[in-house]
């Protein structure tokens, strides 16, 4: 289990990922050498599962961003993995997540503008299997994005 | 900006792991290290690199729920979106906030230890906001973040 010190770690860590171990050991009032410890015993453990750079999509011309809301046909007990399989093979899809719910599968679909989305949608994703409803959320904008976990 | 086939190749190795020196990111994709160091900084100021995102095994750390919310703002809410915006980003379960178009006005991420915790924190720090109308909850079973077009 965690204690304070590894909380305070990962607090300074999530408010900037980017920070040199001595800058958050120094923001956690704890030593280099007991923060380089706890942050290798983390990763060991598998507490801190990985550190991905996180692509800006704008800046490389894709101002479009829709969530797409799957109801899937469950009549044929393969439909969840053969959509996923298909859904993974489209690159402008950056996200696959699948509920408990109303929704079954979302997702994220990236376009460099309209035309490119509907060209997408309806060469790539229309043509998904097992699809009994979709529903569109077009993002206008990220008020909070960090995905901090309130520690 | 655009790319070609090295930044591919640097923002695909980046994405698996963000800490990689210079000199291992030079390896992984066949460039020296002054060079993948030099590429890394173009992307960098272009804004295509925009940070790091953490993993974290969230039922290791006591997050044993991740739900979405969709929320729609009543017609009342709409005058007070100001008000909505700043009370909904400063909830601490609250991890993503995102204004759309469509079905719903916005839509949230939240984590809770639990779902009696989530409930909690839907009643009591989400229902009771200014404006909220419809809320639909989608529990999280697993999630996959794919490389993208690149």
């Amino acid at each position: 289990m965690l204690d304070d010190t590894d909380r305070r770690l990962l607090r300074q860590l999530q408010k900037n990922p980017s920070a040199t171990l001595s800058a958050l050991a120094g923001r956690a009032q704890v030593s280099p050498q007991l923060a380089a410890r706890r942050f290798e015993k983390l990763r060991q453990s598998g507490v801190l599962k990985g550190r991905h750079a996180r692509i800006d999509w704008r800046a490389l011309g894709f101002e479009i961003a829709v969530s797409l809301r799957f109801t899937l046909d469950k009549t044929d007990p393969r439909s969840f993995d053969s959509f996923m399989e298909k859904a993974r093979a489209v690159p402008e899809v950056v996200e696959i997540q699948t509920f408990l719910g109303r929704v079954d599968i979302r997702l994220s679909v990236i376009a460099r503008d309209l035309a490119d989305y509907h060209r997408i949608y309806r060469e790539r994703i229309l043509t998904l299997p097992h699809i009994a409803d979709i529903e569109a959320l077009m993002q206008v904008a990220t008020l909070k994005t960090d995905e901090r976990l309130p520690l | 900006m655009t790319l070609d086939e090295a930044d591919r190749a640097i923002l695909r190795a980046l994405q698996q792991d963000a800490t990689l020196s210079s000199a291992a990111l030079g390896q992984a994709v066949g460039l020296s290290q002054p060079v993948a160091w030099r590429r890394v900084q173009r992307l960098e100021a272009a804004g295509v690199l925009a940070g790091q995102r953490l993993e974290f095994d969230l039922n290791a750390l006591g997050f044993g729920v991740t739900v979405f919310l969709g929320v729609k703002l009543a017609a009342k809410g709409r005058l007070a979106l100001g008000d909505f915006e700043r009370a909904i980003t400063a909830i601490p379960e609250v991890q993503t906030v995102e204004h759309v178009l469509g079905l719903y006005d916005y839509r949230l991420r939240v984590v809770a230890r639990d779902i009696a915790d989530f409930e909690r924190v839907l009643r009591r720090r989400i229902m009771t906001l200014p404006g909220v109308g419809n809320v639909e909850a989608n529990v999280l079973l697993s999630e996959e973040r794919r490389p993208g077009p690149i």
